[in-house]
Formats: C-alpha cells, structure tokens, sequence
C-alpha cells in the first residue's frame, strides 16, 4: 500500500545552532587584502550599512542537504507516478535533456557575450525557431516568453502593437475569449489592456458560433482560443471562427497549453491562427520544476514579424547574430533572451523523436485519455457533459455522485492522494459542475491507465459506501487535509509575521 | 523552411544531423516504438482502440477539417539514439566559450557567482523537478515548506512582510510592482533611474504602458553617480505611484541618497520601490529598514547558473496588507491540518490570482520559477548569516581590488564615478570613437571577456564599459586584464 514520507521536518531556522555554517565562500586572496589595505567596510556608507546579521538558518551542509531532501520526499512528482492533472500536460521529462543542460558550456555563458563566443546557443535558438515555426505553422518565432501566461501577453502586445499600426487601438479594445478558457486568457488580456469579452459554449462544448458572430465587430482587437479547448474538445468550426474574427479585423490566438493532442497531426497556422504560444513545459515535455521554469515562445505569421520583441536570431549564412532590425518591435518582454536552460532541453526533445515521433506523441495521448475515459464511463457513475468526442483531456462531472452521497469531486480528487496518483483537475472548467478534468499524457503505460481508472472506480464506490473516508481524505499523505480556510490570512506568509516569537527563539 | 540549405551552410562545416528518416515507420505508423512511448507499438494501440471502441486513430482524429490535417511529416530532424542526441547538442555546445573557458567581467543583472554543489544536488531531486504547482497541499507539503522558507528568509533579509515565491525574473518583478503600486495608490507614474539596464526598461515599459502607467526618468549625478537628488523631488508630483531605486545602482554605484528616497516619496504620497542584489544584503541595510514599500530582485545570482541569461528567479515583496493583496502570483502560508493538530503549508489568497479571479486577477502569471526559489532558500541556508556577509566583504574587496589595479593602466579612468561601489563598476577609456569596441574584441582574442559596452545606450560615458567582479574572479584573472589592457591600448 502506497504510503507518503512523512518526517515531521522543522523549518530549518528552528534547527539553527549560532556558529553554524554550511558553506565557506571564498575570501579574497593576501595580494588583493593588502593592495585594498584599509578596512573594505569603510567604503559603504554608513546610511546603507547594515546593523547585526539577518536571521539566516545557522546550519551546517549535511543538515541542509538532508533537511531538503527530507522535504522532497514529502512531494508527489511526475518521476513517483501517473499525474493526470488536467490542462498541465504532466508527460514523463526524458533524463537525456536534463543532461544535455548540465553542460558548463550552457551553465557559465553570459547573455551579454560577445556573439563570436556563443555561436552554438544562438545556432540551437536559431534551428529551435525554425523547428517550431515548422510545427505551429507560423512564420517566425520569439523564444523570449518564459511560460504560457508570458507568451498570451506578448500575443497581446503584438494585438496592440498591431491595431495601433492601423490607428485602430483606440476602438479594438474588446478580447474575445470562450467562457472554457484558462484563467490566464482573461487576465493576460486585461493586463495588456483590453476588455474582456466572454463568448458561451454551446451544447457540444465548442464556441456558440452564432454568440461569436453578435459580439465580433469593429470593437474587436482579437480572439483568444485553445484548441482542442480545456474541456478536451476539437473546435471543428475553427475555420468559420477565424473567418468571423478575421472579417471583424480581428487577429486570432492560440493558446497552446493543449497542443499536446494535436502536435504533427494540424497546425495552428492552417487553421487560421495569426499568433500561437507554445508551452514547452507542458508539450515538449521539460520539467515544471513545482511550478516552474517554464518557456513560452510566441509564433506569428509573417507580417506580423515586424512587432516580434528583440533580438532574434540571424544567419548570415556563416555566423548567427542577434538581430535587432525590427522594424515596429514591442521590444522586450524578458531582460535576456529567455529561458535558455528550458529551451535548450526542448530542442532536444525534437531531436529525440523527429516527425514521426512527434506525431506518435500526440496520437498516443489522445489514445491513453480516450482509454481512460471509455473505461471510467463504461464502470462508474461519473458523467460526461458535452459530446463524447475527447483528444489530450477530458473533464467529468461529479454533480450525480455528490448529489447522493454528500460526497464532492474535492473528496475524491483528495482520496485518489492515498493510492500513490495525483488527483486530477478538479472545479475546473467552471462550466462543469464538480469538474474533474483528466489527462493522461502519452508517457504513460498501460498499468499507470489501468491505475487510474481503478482508482476513478473505487472513488465512486467508496462515495456510496464509505462517504466519511472519502470526506475525511487524504489518510497516507504526508498531513492529513488541511485547513485552507485558516491559512488564507496574510499573517501565514513569512515567520515574520506567522510567528514572532519563533523567530525570536530561534536567533 | 527547414531544410538543406541551412544544413548545408552550417558554421560546424559539416552535417551534423542525421537525414536518416525512419521510412519504415512512415509506412505503419502505428508501430513507432520509443523509449518516451509506452503504448505506440502497434499490439498495445491495437487493444486500447478496442476498448474505446474505435477502428483507428485516425478516427479520433476525425473532427479535425480535412483540409488543414497536416498530412505530411513535420520537416524538423530526428536523431535516432539518445547517444546521438547527446552528441549532437554537445557538440552544438563545444562552440560557445564559457567563462569556464575564460574570465567574463560581465555582469549587468546576471552574475557569475560560485554556486555550491549542495544546491544542484537539491534541485536535482526530482520530487521537485518534476511535479507541478502544489495544487494538491497535502502531497506537495516539501515544495510548499521549502518555497515557504524562501518567503521568510527573503522577508528577513529585506524587512519586508511578505514575499510571495517567485516571479520569471528581476525585470518582470520591476514590471508588476510597477503595476502594484500604482493599484494600491490610483496613481498613473513611475519614476526610475536614468542608468537602468536598457531591457529592464523596455520590459518595464511592456508592463506599464498597457495599464496607462507613465514612466519618467531622474537623473543620476555625472560625477558621484548616485541620484540627483533636486531632479527627483522635482518629478515627484500627485499623479506619482512610486519611485524606483537601485543598490547597488546599475552603474554599482552604493548611493547613501537612496536611504532617503522612501521618506521623500511618503511625504508625497507616493510609494517606494528598491532594487536589491541578494548577496549584497549580508552587508548592506535590508530596504525594509529605510521605508521600502516594495522590493524587488533578480535572484539568478543565488539559485542558479548564468545560463544565458535564464531561467533566472524574479523576486518581489512588500510590506502591509494593503500591499499583499496587491502581490502578483503563488503565495505560500502556514497552517495546519483541519484537525489542528500539525503543522502544515498551503497556497493562499488565491483570490488574487488569474484561476480564479480571471481578468480580475493582479496579474496573469501562472508558471513562475518556484525551481530556483528551493535554489534561493538553499543558498541562504548553506552560507547563513555570517556567510552571507562574508561573501559580500569578499565581493568588497575584490572589487577595490580589481579598481586599483585598472586605474594604474595609463588611458584608463576607473571608477568613472566617484562614489563607492560594489561587484560593479563602470571603466573609461580615453581615445577615439571604437576604442572600447576594438579592445573588447581584441580581449576575446586574449582569453578574456571585457565589461558590457556603454557606448550605445549610455553615449554620455563616452568609451566606457561596466565592468563585474565577483567572488569567481581569481586575482590571477584581474591581473590578466589589467596586463592585456594595457598592452593592448598601447597597441
């Protein structure tokens, strides 16, 4: 039976010991003390001089390494078991790119190196561009976005940068975005300035097509989409909505946090789409780190180059150089060139499984989630609203199941903890009462599906059977359910504030 | 797009990639076997589309309009073995010369500092690597503990109440607090340095300009390179959300001037944002204690490699509810189990953000860097209190060191700027327009990386380039420098 590591580890501060320490820094060498001579604190200023120590851990290194890795083990990753969390993509990070990143040649260069000694980074960014403009189908792309919500804001300012070109920014103020959309559609929008503009779903699932007609018009700056949308279903009509977005003069954006199940089987750009954002943490399977680093590069079609961010990178067809020959740029919108850690793993991905690789990813993530589904809908209670038809993701209701057993999709998501998975997604799309939305990507095998699908099962057995088990979940985790309620007060962000008098004790 | 040509007009001078192309494959696609793909061999698709129900998986696919399936091959490489793959990026690699390779004086936002081993082996761990935002607090309580250490130790070294657990990077930190400030005060300004990293700028500018926000610059002091004082109180007007300072400044100037900042900004009602270096905070006064409002970071510099330029770690805290419900993304806090009885970590006040308040979140970030917040709080925890100053004094020195030796070299005047410094300074070279330019790249033909050229972005410095000095850089190396300068100048 799966049971989580729990070691009731205290923070390191409360270990802390005076005199501790678990690194010596480098002192400056005898030659460079005395050419200094006099006391080096004499040249701060005394109104920036700092009064004492900050309360740092005093630890020394094993307690340090051990306290880390105590806590490691208290957290369920991608490496421990299946995480079919909805809309993340959550696919296995191959061991090989993580090598490949680890190289000092990588680690220990400078973004403000001279170009003649970087000439293999900007060749890999270079191909990269090109291999992800040839899987979006776009014309060029910007690999400075560093995640998903980076890259929509870019798209965004290029909307602007856009309109403004056509002295239309002053009334395009109005982002379309389908009520199924991720929360950051909205909020990168509004963040760059626009209203939003929320588009229903219809019956099916897809863009209400006739509710997109009514509110495209002369106010409209662009459309915001992913596609197949988070409910897991392919917007068939995509072609009739570019052509409504594109004859309101809107430009169209795809969110490309479900590419996942459409890579090498349609692109973005034969569809009709004007920008896409790629995020190579989910798609291209780099690794989200417990949140991040991410990348987000940003691919336009071609007269839309002209407001990417700078630099890009050029060949000149015997050195690659940072081009800055962006006519009507946006500029920036990291201070470097991106996540080049993360770019560099993705790269490597590509290379690992080529055309036909690519496309087998895809299909064989679409395989694994319609498995999942056909078997938990074939054995349980757990209802599928909207059509059938499900690619990367599907999202289930609860709303039976809770109706008559009190017992809600938080329950369940929480009690699938105890049999060593994660829970899926749940509450979210909000357009689904007691959504659960799953996902199984294409690295995972056939028992990790069957595991799963098992646990949906037992969930709903246990709902019927056992609520109060289910209620009172997780049980083999490293805490029992916590109190989110309690923790949702500012005072709990920092010791500081959560608790002065351990901080007190402590230094 | 892709193609032969680009193989063909390689720099390596030779075809590199593979052009093997897995026809057999083509021809039955479902039996691409991979190591990444458990279930694509063709016995395993075969009884899964069973169970689903399907003959195929083009059926699957069979919503999608006929006319944009992509019915070819993606035109991008294969390299069949992972052996070759790594190879192959290696090799890409070899090209670049590191400052492995040689001493780089770079700095300007990104620094080279000596990582300790312990920190990759922790962030190495894959429980961390490989799981996602800790959604799920009860199985995520070793991310949530540690990103939680980061906010508090963070919060010590700064004085601040509140540090959330991370952002992209020190640029976009400047960008959202930008954006805070002038939620919290209504406001429609940004005051900032005159000398600020160009990209910085242009990043600041992204995120200002769509909320309506104005930036303005003060300017700096010719001579001692710290503000000018009279210039910014001048600026400062009732539209003014905050004003923005460095320490060190960009130019690695230490300006006692920015102590007084917050109070002249509070007598106007507007806000007070600082700019700090992490490992400068072993020495220098925490931001909070003279009246910060908000701080901001880049913390590349103590959580993980140069990397060229990124993954960096964006910081950003603040001081005061009013603040905190303004702060941009995750946020971790202590609590405990429903039952009361342990101790436990949660993500908080999510009502701030974009999942959930949708566009009326304070910001869209969702992915951030929580990877090299761990790093961050590593960092801290091995090197502790006294480390921690330590290093600062050992950056200290060095930099003294690194500027007496400069300074002697006939043509050369260091410190530009007469004001103290710190891992930072900025270095003038007497001569003709191109000056700099020829003896930078004269010095990559040496096996050293000069400072960053000024020239262009700050014309008023003349010839004159910035220079970084960390703990990295031997006594050795500075004396290399200092020897190919002048041999090169007088060249």
């Amino acid at each position: 039976m799966f049971h989580q590591a729990k070691w009731d580890e205290p923070l390191l501060l409360e270990r802390s010991a005076p005199g501790k320490r678990g690194h010596n820094p480098t002192r400056p060498s005898d030659i460079e003390r005395k050419v200094v001579g006099q006391d080096p604190w004499k040249n701060v200023p005394k109104a920036l001089l700092r009064n004492g120590l900050p309360t740092l851990p005093e630890v020394s290194e094993p307690e340090v390494v051990r306290h880390y890795t105590r806590l490691s083990q208290e957290n369920f990753a991608v490496d421990l078991g299946i995480y079919p969390l909805g809309s993340c993509t959550m696919k296995y990070n191959p061991k090989v790119s993580e090598a490949i990143a680890q190289n000092p040649k990588l680690e220990k260069i400078h973004p403000e190196q001279d170009e003649s000694t970087v000439q293999g980074i900007l060749a890999i960014l270079h191909r990269l561009d090109e291999f992800l403009a040839e899987i979006t189908g776009m014309s060029r792309m910007s690999l400075q976005p560093v995640a998903g919500a980076a890259g929509e804001y870019l798209g965004a300012l290029i909307m602007r940068a856009y309109h403004k070109s056509k002295g239309e920014l002053e009334e395009r103020r109005e982002m379309i975005i389908p009520d199924s959309a991720h929360g950051t559609n909205p909020a990168s929008a509004a963040m760059a300035g626009f209203n939003v503009v929320v588009v229903p779903s219809n019956d099916e699932g897809t863009v209400d097509l006739e509710a997109l007609r009514k509110v495209a018009g002369p106010k409209t700056a662009g459309l915001m989409i992913t596609n197949p949308n988070t409910l897991g279903i392919f917007e068939k009509n995509v072609l009739q909505i570019a052509e409504v977005v594109h004859d309101a003069g809107g430009l169209l954006y795809y969110d490309g946090a479900n590419f996942n199940a459409i890579l090498g089987k349609v692109r973005p750009g034969d569809m009709g789409f004007d920008i896409v954002h790629l995020n190579l943490h989910k798609t291209f399977a780099t690794p989200h780190g417990g949140g991040g680093p991410g990348a987000g590069p940003v691919g336009v079609r071609k007269d839309l180059e002209q407001f990417l961010p700078v630099p890009l990178v050029g060949f000149d067809g015997k050195k690659y150089f940072f081009d800055y020959d962006v006519p009507h740029s946006v500029g920036k919108v990291t201070a470097f060139h991106g996540n080049i850690g993360v770019l560099v793993r993705a790269y490597a991905y590509i290379l690992s499984l080529g055309p036909d690789g690519l496309k087998a990813v895809a299909e064989t993530a679409v395989l694994n989630t319609n498995y999942v589904l056909a078997k938990v809908l074939e054995r349980s209670k757990f209802e599928l609203p909207f059509s059938r038809r499900r690619k990367h993701e599907f999202v289930l209701s609860a709303k039976k199941i809770s109706e008559q057993t009190g017992v809600r999709a938080l329950d369940m998501g929480k009690r699938m903890l105890d049999w060593g998975l994660h829970s899926p997604t749940v509450y979210f799309p909000q357009i689904v009462e007691e959504a659960m939305m799953v996902e199984a990507p294409e690295t995972e095998s056939l028992r990790d599906l069957d595991e799963l699908v098992e646990a949906f099962i037992r969930v709903g057995k246990e709902a019927d059977s056992d609520p109060e088990t289910l209620r009172s979940a997780p049980h083999n985790t490293s805490v029992g359910r916590i109190d989110e309620v309690k923790a949702s007060h500012p005072k709990t962000l920092t010791l500081k504030w959560n608790n002065p008098s351990a901080r007190a004790k402590a230094s | 797009m892709v193609g032969a040509d680009y193989k063909r007009n390689d720099f390596l001078g030779r075809r590199i990639i593979s052009s093997r192309k897995p026809t057999a494959f083509r021809i039955q696609m479902a039996t691409f076997d991979h190591p990444f793909l458990p279930n694509a061999s063709a016995p395993i698709r075969k009884m899964m589309l069973e169970a689903i129900g399907v003959a195929s998986i083009d059926e699957l696919y069979s919503d999608i309009p006929s006319q944009v399936r992509t019915n070819r091959a993606l035109k991008v490489d294969w390299l069949p073995s992972e052996q070759e793959v790594k190879n192959h990026v290696d090799r890409m690699l070899a090209e670049n010369k590191s400052a492995s390779d040689m001493p780089v004086f770079l700095g300007a936002g990104i620094y080279n500092h000596y990582l300790p081993a312990a920190i990759k082996a922790i962030l190495a761990r894959t429980e961390f690597q490989t799981s996602y935002t800790p959604y799920q607090a009860e199985v995520s309580q070793g991310l949530l503990q540690s990103l939680f250490e980061f906010q508090s130790m963070i919060a010590d070294l700064t004085q601040m109440d509140a540090v959330n657990s991370s952002l992209y990077d020190g640029s976009t930190a400047l960008g959202e607090a930008a954006r805070m400030a002038s939620r919290a005060t209504g406001r429609k300004k940004i005051l900032v340095p005159e000398g600020l990293h160009p990209g910085k700028f242009s990043v600041l500018k992204n995120y200002a300009e769509p909320a309506g926000i104005g930036i303005e610059t003060f300017r700096y002091d010719r001579v001692t390179g710290g503000l000018e004082k009279g210039n910014l109180v001048s600026k400062i007007d009732r539209d003014t959300a905050a004003v923005y300072c460095e320490v060190p400044s960009f130019f690695g100037v230490l300006d006692p001037e920015v102590a007084n900042v917050p109070s002249i900004c509070h007598a106007k009602g507007a806000l007070s944002i600082v700019g700090f270096d992490p490992v400068s905070l072993g020495g220098l006064k925490p931001p909070g204690e003279y009246g910060a409002d908000i701080v901001i970071a880049e913390g590349q510099s103590i959580s993980t490699e140069m990397n060229f330029g990124g993954p960096a770690l964006g910081i950003i805290g603040c001081r005061g509810e009013n603040l905190i419900r303004q702060l941009p993304g995750r946020l971790i806090g202590m609590t405990t189990t429903l039952d009361g009885k342990e101790r436990a970590f949660s993500m908080v006040l999510q009502t701030r953000e974009q999942h959930i308040r949708r566009e009326k979140a304070t910001s869209n970030i969702c992915t951030n860097e929580a990877l090299f917040a761990i790093g961050a709080a590593t960092y801290l925890s091995l090197l502790g209190p006294q480390g921690l100053r330590q290093l600062f004094e050992s950056i200290l020195v060095k930099t003294s060191y690194a500027i007496k030796m400069l300074s002697e070299i006939p043509g050369v005047v260091v410190p530009h700027f007469t004001g103290p410094h710190y891992q930072e300074f900025v270095v003038s070279f007497k001569g003709p327009k191109g000056t700099l330019g020829r003896l930078n790249k004269s010095l990559i033909g040496h096996g050293v990386h000069g400072g960053k050229s000024l020239v262009k972005d700050f014309p008023e410095l003349g010839e004159s380039a910035l220079f970084c000095v960390t703990e990295v850089h031997s006594t050795e190396a500075v004396d290399k420098l200092r020897l190919l300068i002048e041999k090169l100048l007088e060249a």
